[in-house]
């Protein structure tokens, strides 16, 4: 991808929107693989290592007591390579797979402890899954995929073909109504998928590694859709990926998954600027800091002689965005928050920044 | 495209149905052709009924039970259904009561005494007239070169020349269908025979092997039985064993002696014994020899015809002995 | 003995070279062994004589067959069945085939019924197969055997809708249900692999004489494919694709109903297209318990060893069989496009032309209900004595001019591979055999396998048909590797060449089809009574299947591999033997594995030959009732040893595949 696109900290104020609430909690998940994967949790079994696990009892510990919150409307990414767990865990969510040991509360309900009956219920109402290879159903038009929740779900040939023509246009499809998915491109054949979620109006949209099996171009203009649905319908959103610059340019918050465990959880900025250990390091190394940075990460206290009459920024705004008052101001450019004076950015800190980061931003990754 | 697709249909329908109607008319219809009368029961009619006649899988077979539907047909007024069935099913129909007459029985003690003796769904309802033989067989150009090859005591002086792939360094002795339990592996063993018993598993392989032998003047010994048809078109020539005598056979392990004559017999249900139908008495009185068998079955193996066209053609050309098997009226 | 192996073990790739070592020593190990040991404990059991259990086998269905009378289960619950299989088929009959309700003449005439095919053709599949099936049908008449044909169709589609009835369902519950699936594939092995003459004659005790047996026998043979391919098809379903259904909120049942049936339907009609030429290689056998049709005009011929009559009828089998192959094929493809075509063309049109059948069909069946001329087939247009004439005299002409050179090609093989494999395999100890196979399927395959091996040896040690065994195990594996050679070189010239695909595909069909009856003379007259001939007879009926999977694999091999070898300078040869052959190895190894069961099938048609052995066991058993037993034990025998090499072939591949993609 290319760094041109728009971020999300273009938009007017994440913070303003994301209550405190939390419209999924998910609190000390385990999902375990293999022989009696019951008898794992709870014992001093747990606490050994993946390959130790697996030696002694042929288990395989995919998701190891992870726990984490998702606030409403926002976008959360669940970031690893690939083996780390992320899809597994995104199942868990859903109970597509069924969970080992740990609580999913949807807006304080227990999921795990739901019927068949009542989850069914759940997935026609509350939340609905986009997949890395569309799952699409090749003998439906798009019409009738796209309408295919519904229609499980009882409603009337009428008013589903209805809301499927609505989704259809909000996802730019209008015109292939009636083509079958093999006549579509692989971007095309996502926007289907995406309609498809959408279609059924979930307050959780899930998206497992939506885009990794398209081209980058076609990658960028479907991120970007998810970008503009995104503000266009405000849905809360789970997000899987293995890439980490998709997760930097979508991800209000990101969770960080190696071998099963959660590594990091912060917003993009936190992750890059303060990774918690040496694998998140190397993680987000290439990552140019000066798109991700605020000025809050770069700034530092006043010096006592510094003149403070310079200009004045926010803590929020992106160093990228930042350095053109910076190294225009001829004093240092005070970074205040409320009236609050919290530091200063010269121009020594903003070149710092970039010259730290690759002087390209890579391609195809 | 779609006129391409539908057009020419249309028209070859229209074209199609038109042609049907008008060639339709003045046809015969169904019911009222003389091509399709009613041929049964011209005859005059008495209480006979139906008869399952069982068929088993060999052509004298067919012959006698191909005359005695016939007969019981025409001269009788029955309506007989043929079933195709080999030996040991066919007696099982005994008990199902799906077949009421066996008509040419090759001794098959062990079924005589499952079904006769224990079971008492059947009984038997005298000879055929026909003698079966049975025993081991050279082509007739081979008795023509080698004399004396004819007498059992020489085979071994000619074991080499029956030597094949099958047999391992011996000579091959070629037994045939499964049907019939033989001795011959008890024979080679007590005539101290340096010979090898290889299982053909077919009369059509023991046929085609004969009829090859014959015509590439190639050596072989086999198993083989009389009456049967392809005699008419090779005549083997048999072996001669140590004779019969009365119960030489009695220990299979220690045979050492020919088989015995089959007087082959006819079996019928227990049912059909009872039921009083001149089918019965037709069965039971049925008599001929040898050589009626093989013209018969000369004419359905050689001369093609069905076991009816067959059976007609005997039926008229010998009417005195249809004639004795017609229950007395 | 070695390209036996190594073709069974579907070509060996580089990272294997050990393996190859190693079973070349354990070969080594095995004649070292054999000389010293020879002749010692090889279970020998005579022609006539019969094991404990071979007579309490016999025994067993003697009390059955008592009971039969007052057995409730008879009573009640087998004669319904046996009435309603005889009523619905005595009803198509009546239909197509037999006088019926008072006519002289079937309801429907040969001008109805070849309209009848004809538009389903038309209307199911397209013009081509239309053309096809009228041309097939009219050649039914035309051979003479309309009424024999039909009486055969009648019997095919009764069995055939029983077996999809029965089939279906139990192949979508294997296909959702791991458990079920893993319960009934044995079964079904069983089944598959079971010789029908074994359970021919005890069927009649159950179903008595009469088209309820043959129906029968033709449903345990014909249902097997139905279950299996339906299963797959139903498991190959894209697992996101039933996620996101379920994703959504399906229940199992929305999920079944509108994802998993929809996408495997193409599958399952290629289910059924295996059904159907199941039960067409099912009439002939079951004519022997007087089954109509034209299974009874070819047991009529052989027995006056009449290749014509019999090679007329087998042709019209031939003929029926490629007709309902092509035809449902057709209506598989059509399957797919058939709503997207019905949308994109103008409904008006189509109405027109189906219209246009049904009232061309309607008018056919009326006249040849009324009609004589349309009704019964003229017997002046009968082309069957030419064929006949025709059919026998090539045969006459084979067998008086070519018998010097097939003998000498059967000696050939015969005293150099298959009599010192042969001595080989009798001559060794039965517990020498024992450590050899469980050998080769601990070096080729998992501990499971070496598991099933050693069990399925200790009951062909129990079954008291050891040496019997060894001799059949020798004739099955030279056909198989017969069979391999011709797989790979045809396989690999129809899979390179549509035009040869074109030519060579009918006449695998008709080898397939055409009942081995019909050619039993002919070979008999070329090969004489012996083993060979019984290979021959297996690899003329297998060998068609390891083409047609071996030319799909080569024709599956992307094309992009192709070209990147050949823009690589490689030579056509070097493009065959290093880029078609390697990557189409799971296909090569599924036509061994299938080569193999084809080969098993036919063994009882050789001990009809001149096989001995198993096969002569099996006949022997159907024809004489003190053997009925020692049948039953060369049935199972035969079973235990398909399953045994089928298991080592499968695993081995297995393993082979993922040993390769390991060290890559």
């Amino acid at each position: 991808m290319t760094m041109t696109s728009p971020t999300k900290q273009v938009q007017p104020s994440v913070d303003a929107y994301v209550e405190d609430r939390a419209v999924l909690d998910v609190r000390g998940l385990w999902k375990v693989f293999g022989p009696r994967s019951d008898k794992v949790v709870g014992s001093p079994l747990e606490e050994l290592s993946r390959a130790e696990l697996k030696e002694r009892t042929g288990c395989v510990a995919a998701i190891r007591d992870v726990s984490f919150t998702v606030r409403p409307q926002e976008v959360f990414v669940v970031m690893g390579l690939s083996g780390s767990g992320k899809s597994t865990l995104v199942r868990c969510l859903t109970r597509l797979i069924e969970p080992t040991a740990g609580e999913v509360l949807l807006d304080g309900e227990d999921i795990r402890k739901a019927s068949d009956k009542h989850l069914r219920e759940l997935r026609r109402r509350r939340f609905a899954m986009v997949f890395q290879h569309f799952g699409l159903l090749p003998h439906r038009r798009v019409l009738d995929n796209v309408s295919y929740g519904l229609e499980i779900g009882g409603a009337k040939k009428e008013a589903r073909y209805e809301r499927a023509r609505e989704v259809i246009e909000l996802v730019g499809l209008s015109g292939y109504e009636d083509s079958y998915p093999d006549q579509l491109s692989g971007g095309m054949q996502q926007r289907v998928g995406l309609a498809r979620a959408l279609a059924v109006d979930p307050e959780v949209l899930f998206f497992d590694e939506p885009f990794s099996a398209l081209d980058p171009l076609i990658r960028r203009d479907m991120q970007n859709e998810v970008i503009r649905l995104h503000r266009e319908v405000g849905k809360t959103m789970v997000f899987i990926t293995h890439d980490l610059s998709e997760a930097l340019k979508l991800g209000d918050r990101i969770l960080i998954m190696r071998d099963g465990e959660l590594v990091q959880v912060g917003a993009p900025d936190e992750v890059v600027g303060a990774p918690v250990d040496d694998y998140v390091r190397e993680f987000v190394r290439d990552v140019p800091r000066s798109h991700v940075l605020t000025t809050r990460w770069i700034m530092r206290p006043p010096l006592p002689d510094e003149p403070l009459d310079g200009p004045e920024l926010g803590p929020d705004i992106v160093v990228r965005d930042a350095v053109h008052t910076v190294l225009r101001a001829t004093r240092p450019v005070k970074i205040v928050a409320g009236g609050e004076l919290l530091g200063v950015v010269t121009s020594e800190e903003i070149l710092a920044v970039i010259a730290e980061s690759p002087g390209k931003p890579e391609e195809g990754k | 495209m779609t006129v391409i697709r539908t057009g020419p249909p249309r028209a070859i329908a229209l074209m199609v149905a038109t042609g049907l109607f008008v060639s339709a008319c003045g046809g015969a219809k169904v019911g009222e052709s003389p091509s399709a009368a009613q041929q049964t029961g011209d005859a005059g009619k008495k209480a006979c009924g139906a008869v399952n006649l069982a068929i088993n899988p060999w052509v004298g077979y067919e012959a006698t039970a191909g005359v005695i539907a016939y007969v019981a047909e025409k001269k009788l007024g029955c309506t007989v259904t043929k079933k195709d069935l080999k030996e040991e099913v066919a007696w099982q129909g005994f008990a199902t009561g799906q077949v009421d007459a066996i008509v040419e029985n090759w001794s098959h003690e062990d079924l005589k005494k499952k079904y006769i003796e224990e079971q008492k769904v059947a009984v038997t309802a005298g000879s055929t007239g026909n003698k079966g033989v049975i025993g081991w067989y050279v082509p007739p150009w081979m008795a023509e070169k080698y004399p004396d090859i004819t007498d059992y005591k020489n085979l071994n002086k000619y074991a080499d020349l029956f030597k094949t792939s099958e047999s391992g360094g011996k000579g091959q002795l070629l037994d045939g269908d499964p049907s019939f339990v033989t001795n011959d592996a008890a024979l080679v063993k007590n005539l101290d025979l340096n010979y090898k018993v290889v299982y053909a598993g077919s009369e059509a392989a023991l046929i085609t092997g004969f009829r090859q032998a014959e015509k590439q003047k190639t050596p072989m010994l086999g198993y083989f039985y009389e009456p049967q048809w392809f005699l008419s078109e090779v005549k083997l020539v048999k072996v001669n064993l140590p004779e019969y005598t009365e119960g030489c056979d009695a220990d299979a392990e220690k045979v050492a002696c020919d088989y015995p004559l089959y007087d082959l017999d006819k079996i019928v249900s227990k049912k059909f014994a009872d039921s009083g139908s001149p089918a019965y008495d037709l069965i039971k009185n049925f008599s001929w020899t040898n050589d009626d068998q093989n013209l018969v079955a000369k004419y359905i193996s050689e001369d093609k015809m069905t076991a009816e066209e067959a059976s007609e053609k005997w039926v008229n050309d010998n009417p005195d002995k249809v004639k004795a098997w017609l229950p007395a009226s | 003995m070695m390209a036996a192996l190594s073709t069974l073990s579907g070509g060996l790739r580089r990272p294997l070279w050990p393996r190859r070592y190693l079973l070349a020593a354990v070969i080594v190990a095995w004649v070292l062994v054999w000389l010293f040991v020879r002749g010692q404990d090889t279970l020998q059991l005579g022609g006539a004589e019969l094991t404990p259990l071979h007579a309490r086998l016999n025994e067993g269905s003697e009390a059955i067959d008592n009971s039969r009378n007052d057995n409730p289960l008879f009573l009640y619950f087998i004669n319904y069945i046996r009435l309603f299989l005889d009523e619905s088929i005595t009803f198509v009959q009546g239909l197509i085939s037999q006088p019926s309700f008072g006519r002289p003449l079937p309801v429907i005439g040969w001008l109805g019924v070849v309209a009848i095919a004809t538009a389903v053709a038309w209307l199911y599949g397209n013009r081509k197969v239309a053309l096809l099936t009228l041309a097939g049908f009219v050649s039914f008449g035309l051979l003479g055997l309309w009424e024999e044909s039909m009486d055969t169709l009648a019997l095919v589609l009764a069995a055939v809708a029983l077996s999809l009835l029965i089939g279906i369902p139990l192949g979508i519950w294997a296909g959702v249900n791991d458990r079920f699936n893993r319960l009934v594939t044995p079964v079904l092995d069983f089944m598959q692999t079971m010789p029908t003459f074994v359970y021919l004659a005890p069927l009649t005790l159950f179903f008595l004489i009469g088209p309820a047996s043959a129906t029968v026998a033709t449903i345990i043979y014909a249902v097997p494919p139905a279950i299996r391919i339906t299963a797959h098809g139903i498991r190959e379903v894209q697992p996101e694709t039933l996620e996101a259904s379920t994703s959504l909120g399906s229940t199992p049942w929305q999920s079944l109903r509108k994802v998993q049936l929809p996408l495997a339907k193409r599958t399952i009609v290629v289910g059924i297209n295996q059904t159907i030429m199941a039960a067409l290689c099912m009439v002939t056998i079951a004519a022997l318990i007087d089954a109509p049709g034209l299974g009874k005009s070819v047991l009529k011929a052989l027995e006056t060893l009449d290749v014509g009559t019999a090679f007329n009828a087998g042709l019209a089998i031939v003929v029926m069989a490629i007709v309902l192959d092509r035809l449902t094929s057709a209506a598989g493809r059509r399957v797919e496009t058939a709503h997207r075509a019905g949308r994109a063309q103008k409904p008006g049109r189509r109405r027109i032309e189906v219209a246009a059948v049904l009232v061309v069909t309607a008018a056919a069946v009326y006249l040849s209900h009324v009609y004589v001329w349309a009704a019964e087939f003229a017997g002046d247009a009968n082309v069957g004595p030419y064929v006949r004439r025709g059919a026998d005299a090539a045969s006459q002409w084979a067998q008086d001019n070519l018998f010097v050179y097939t003998s000498a090609f059967k000696n050939l093989i015969t005293y150099s591979l298959l009599n010192p494999f042969e001595a080989l395999l009798t001559g060794s100890p039965w517990w020498l055999i024992g450590i050899v196979v469980i050998a080769f399927a601990a070096i080729l395959s998992n501990i499971r396998v070496v598991i099933m091996c050693a069990v399925s040896l200790g009951l062909l040690v129990g079954l008291g048909l050891w040496q019997d065994t060894m001799v059949t195990l020798a004739s099955t594996l030279v056909a198989t590797v017969l069979v391999m050679i011709l797989g790979v070189a045809f396989g690999v010239w129809m899979g390179r060449s549509g035009r040869v695909d074109q030519v060579l595909r009918p006449v695998l069909d008709a080898g397939q089809t055409m009942p081995p009856f019909v050619y039993l003379v002919p070979i008999l007259g070329l090969f004489g009574a012996t083993r060979f001939t019984a290979i021959i007879a297996a690899v003329v009926y297998a060998a068609p299947v390891a083409i047609k999977l071996t030319a799909d694999g080569i024709r599956g091999v992307s094309s992009a591999a192709v070209e990147a070898a050949t823009a690589a300078g490689s030579s056509t040869w070097q493009v065959i033997s290093k880029v078609q052959l390697p990557m189409a190895r799971s296909a090569v190894t599924l036509a061994t594995s299938q080569g193999l069961i084809y080969v098993l099938a036919m063994v009882v048609v050789g001990g009809l030959v001149g096989a001995g052995a198993l096969g002569y066991d099996v006949v022997a058993g159907f024809s004489q009732l003190q053997l009925r037993g020692k049948g039953l034990a060369a049935g199972v025998a035969i079973v235990v040893l398909g399953i045994m090499l089928e298991r080592i072939t499968r695993t081995a591949a297995r393993r082979a595949d993922t040993v390769a993609r390991g060290t890559r």
